[in-house]
């Protein structure tokens, strides 16, 4: 008999072993997420996947799927603690939408509109954060960066590189690479490699492509993020082609 | 090549000292920076290599902990300890004396390169401070003339071996003894009653005896060691938790430095109980003096047959402790952060369950305890667990060592059986005047005039050991503030709600600071509250409003006094925008404010 647990109401299957994430998406029904890919081990950082597991909340991401679980997501409360840390995550670097070569692929974007995000809110802190063009490929803008650390896991758990990795403490963390310049170019990074193609928002940048897909015609114009769409493997079918 | 091989030279033996192991990065970093004052790029590049980890792995430890420097810093690194208790006692007026004395701007390094000057976080010498930490090791009792003084060795750079000794001397300030104070522990007598009662003896007195945590959490002491004894692993491990990084608490370096005796053999009774044959302490940073003495104290336990093989002849019982020294960071206190930290990583709490008893240091079953808690089983493993449930009240057993400070006649370390009031201690500290008592450092609570009845046990105001006293000439606002500011410091940023959020409750208090405020941020911070509570990953975010929400319940005047605007919140302020300006042009004079804004008031 399949195990199951209850996610607002509704039966979720699990296969041992699975969290409460990877059930939910695989069964079909979204639960907000950044930091989380299907591909990685969980980091269970960006908490925009908590819910409410037999009252108490937790990170869907780091927790393991159980028989019977009475999980709680599409909540008033929660969606709106979302919305703050969606916030929080556009005032803490420089998220300029119109301007982003990643409007509407950007998963950070796309989920400010699935949780009916109207402004930010806070204040921006307005970080000064220079951009790493070095490579002769890739860009990288640090402004954008939410600190998932997804390219941190694929360069080093894929690509077995280590190209990125996260520096610094609180509010002074940051993205940097494995280059005693500081630089992408100095590093083996290469476009092939999985950390390449991972980054949720618009931090890791091809270059010599911009705007090849019209905005308007893009992942999340076509679809909301909420019929569970990954504009990363929209991406690597394009890369395909 | 030249360089890499000059670096090779003060490296290597570190290198050799610790293995070339990885999980010794922190103390392979700490002693490499001991000998050439920062992490030079070259000296990185030559670890690399020798320890076989990518570059980014060294930086990201290195840049996580305030202690390493990937940049040059002064040759003389002087930090001021920035508690409340420290603010209150001039250290920031002393810290601008030494900055405009040695001609140097806070936090940047002076043009020669000879001094840095900047404040840290409280560095546990609140009872005899305005305190400062230079090149890690401690100097209190602070004052103008003793400030002077070292301005002048620095700029005759003298070596800090040929300063004034009694500038170093931290003192023990005991001012009232229990039994874990009380002198004529004789070492071994624990382990030998333990050994008479067997393991799982020795075990079921820990857990008759009620002991609970000291940390402040306040979990069982024995069913931790017994979750851990069980849980089946290639090795077990006990961690001696020695990060005293709460704001106001120091009875563990008390502990360590008079009665490190006990906190040794409580960790080798554990390591008996749970079949451990390695134990660490885990000493913050800040402690760095007490190194040495530690260190003779294990050697000569070693040589008393009370740790390494076969300890008091009992065939196969083996336990050794090593001292690993932290590099400034509060969340190491955190016990996953702990491990990662002992692991040679950056200290982030990890995602839990699984907890340490069962996946702690290198994912193996794991005891972690405070430094009270594991003196305090030296007098179980003596006089049994019943005895020691009969002492405190029905749900706190034993004593706790508390670390009073700020506004009293008798600063110190005091020993109280649990169940004693507020006020009784007020008393015997000598506080002539108190309004306010934080208990447990920021984390912990506020607690007003109207709560001094209240007691010490897990069942009313639980603790960790700090009693800081505010009299009615404090500003109970600039307390909360002094504890946000150390909050967003102090958030390891791993989690997007404290990362950010501990930075915008720190914005608002320093809004409502500048005069700025309205209604409106009361309702801001509970909803960041709300937030923190619920999404944050670990205990620093979720306790980091405490000190604000308690404040603005108990003492709303401070804030109320602040409010310029009753209904509106304006976004910012013409004239103290201005303020970077001012600083360039190092002018402050009237032409260089705005007339028209309104200034904060006083």
């Amino acid at each position: 008999m399949t195990k199951t647990f209850k996610l607002d109401g509704k039966d979720i299957p699990f296969k041992d072993g699975q969290t409460i994430i990877q059930a939910a998406l695989d069964a079909g029904s979204y639960i907000p997420h950044l930091c989380h890919h299907p591909e990685f081990k969980p980091h269970g950082s960006c908490k925009l996947c908590t819910v409410k597991v037999n009252g108490r909340e937790t990170a869907s991401c780091t927790m393991a799927a159980a028989e019977g679980q009475v999980v709680e997501s599409e909540t008033e409360q929660l969606n709106a603690e979302r919305r703050a840390l969606t916030q929080m995550l556009f005032v803490e670097g420089n998220h300029f939408c119109p301007s982003c070569e990643k409007s509407g692929d950007c998963q950070l974007q796309a989920t400010a509109y699935h949780l009916g995000m109207m402004d930010t809110h806070y204040d921006h802190f307005f970080p000064n954060r220079p951009l790493d063009a070095s490579h002769e490929d890739y860009l990288l803008d640090f402004n954008r960066c939410i600190l998932c650390s997804l390219c941190v896991r694929a360069s080093r758990d894929v690509d077995g590189k280590n190209v990125f990795a996260l520096a610094g403490r609180g509010i002074k963390t940051r993205l940097i690479v494995n280059a005693a310049s500081g630089r992408l170019a100095d590093t083996d990074f290469s476009a092939v490699d999985k950390a390449a193609s991972v980054c949720p928002v618009g931090v890791i940048l091809p270059k010599k492509r911009g705007f090849k897909v019209p905005i308007g015609e893009r992942t999340f114009d076509k679809q909301p993020i909420d019929v569970y769409v990954d504009s990363r493997m929209t991406q690597k079918e394009t890369a395909d082609e | 090549m030249n360089a890499s091989l000059s670096h090779a030279s003060y490296l290597d033996p570190v290198l050799n000292r610790y293995g070339h192991r990885p999980e010794n990065l922190m103390q392979i970093l700490r002693e490499a920076q001991e000998h050439f004052g920062w992490l030079h790029p070259d000296a990185i590049a030559y670890l690399t290599g020798q320890l076989k980890v990518p570059r980014t792995k060294i930086e990201g430890v290195a840049s996580f902990y305030s202690f390493f420097y990937l940049e040059p810093r002064g040759k003389y690194r002087v930090l001021f300890s920035d508690n409340i208790t420290d603010r209150m006692l001039g250290n920031a007026e002393l810290l601008e004396r030494m900055c405009r004395n040695l001609w140097v701007e806070r936090g940047k390094t002076s043009e020669d390169g000879l001094v840095s000057i900047d404040f840290t976080s409280c560095t546990g010498m609140c009872d005899q401070g305005p305190a400062m930490l230079v090149n890690n090791i401690a100097i209190t009792n602070l004052t103008e003339q003793r400030v002077d003084a070292i301005c002048d060795l620095i700029r005759e750079q003298v070596p800090l071996s040929g300063w004034p000794a009694e500038y170093f001397t931290v003192i023990d300030n005991i001012r009232k003894k229990g039994m874990l104070l009380e002198e004529g522990f004789v070492p071994g007598s624990a382990l030998k009653a333990a050994l008479a009662r067997g393991a799982e003896g020795m075990l079921g007195e820990v857990k008759a005896s009620g002991l609970r945590g000291r940390g402040g959490a306040g979990f069982s002491t024995g069913m931790k060691w017994e979750f851990s004894r069980n849980a089946p692993g290639e090795a077990h491990y006990v961690v001696c938790n020695a990060d005293e990084g709460e704001p106001g608490t120091f009875k563990d370096r008390v502990l360590l430095n008079s009665y490190a005796d006990k906190v040794f053999e409580g960790m080798t009774l554990c390591g008996y109980v749970i079949g451990a044959k390695k134990g660490m302490v885990y000493l913050r940073g800040e402690y760095r003096y007490l190194l040495d003495h530690l260190n003779a104290m294990l050697a000569r336990r070693r040589a008393q047959n009370l740790l390494g093989a076969n300890i008091l002849g009992q065939a196969g019982f083996d336990f050794d402790i090593e001292v690993h020294l932290g590099a400034g960071a509060y969340i190491c206190g955190e016990e996953s952060a702990l491990i990662e930290s002992l692991e040679g990583k950056r200290g982030t709490p990890r995602n839990r369950p699984p907890f340490p008893v069962t996946h702690g240091y290198l994912n193996q079953p794991t005891v972690v305890n405070n430094v009270e808690t594991f003196a305090a089983t030296c007098h179980i493993a003596i006089h049994g667990g019943d005895w020691y449930a009969g002492v405190g009240t029905e749900k706190s057993s034993g004593t706790k060592i508390m670390s009073i400070s700020g506004d009293c006649a008798r600063p110190g370390i005091y020993e109280y059986e649990f169940g004693v009031s507020v006020r009784q201690m007020l008393h015997d500290c000598g506080a002539s005047d108190p309004q306010a008592v934080q208990v447990s450092g920021p984390s912990g609570v506020t607690v007003s005039a109207a709560e001094f009845d209240r007691v010490l046990a897990f069942e009313d105001i639980g603790t960790a050991g700090a009693f800081m006293v505010f009299d009615q000439s404090r500003d109970m606002f600039e307390v909360a503030r002094n504890f946000v500011h150390f909050f967003a410091h102090e958030s390891c940023g791993f989690c997007t709600p404290c990362r950010v959020g501990t930075s915008l409750l720190k914005n608002l208090m320093d809004k409502l600071h500048n005069g700025h405020g309205s209604p409106y941020d009361f309702k801001e911070i509970e909803n960041l509250n709300q937030l923190l509570l619920s999404m944050s990953h670990c205990g620093l975010g979720h306790t980091a409003c405490n000190p604000v929400l308690d404040t603005i319940v108990k003492f709303r005047p401070a804030y109320d006094k602040r409010m310029l605007h009753q209904e509106f919140t304006p976004a910012f302020d013409l004239d103290w925008s201005l303020q970077a300006a001012r600083q360039m042009t190092g002018r402050d004079d009237k032409h260089a404010h705005l007339s028209n804004a309104q200034e904060p008031q006083a």
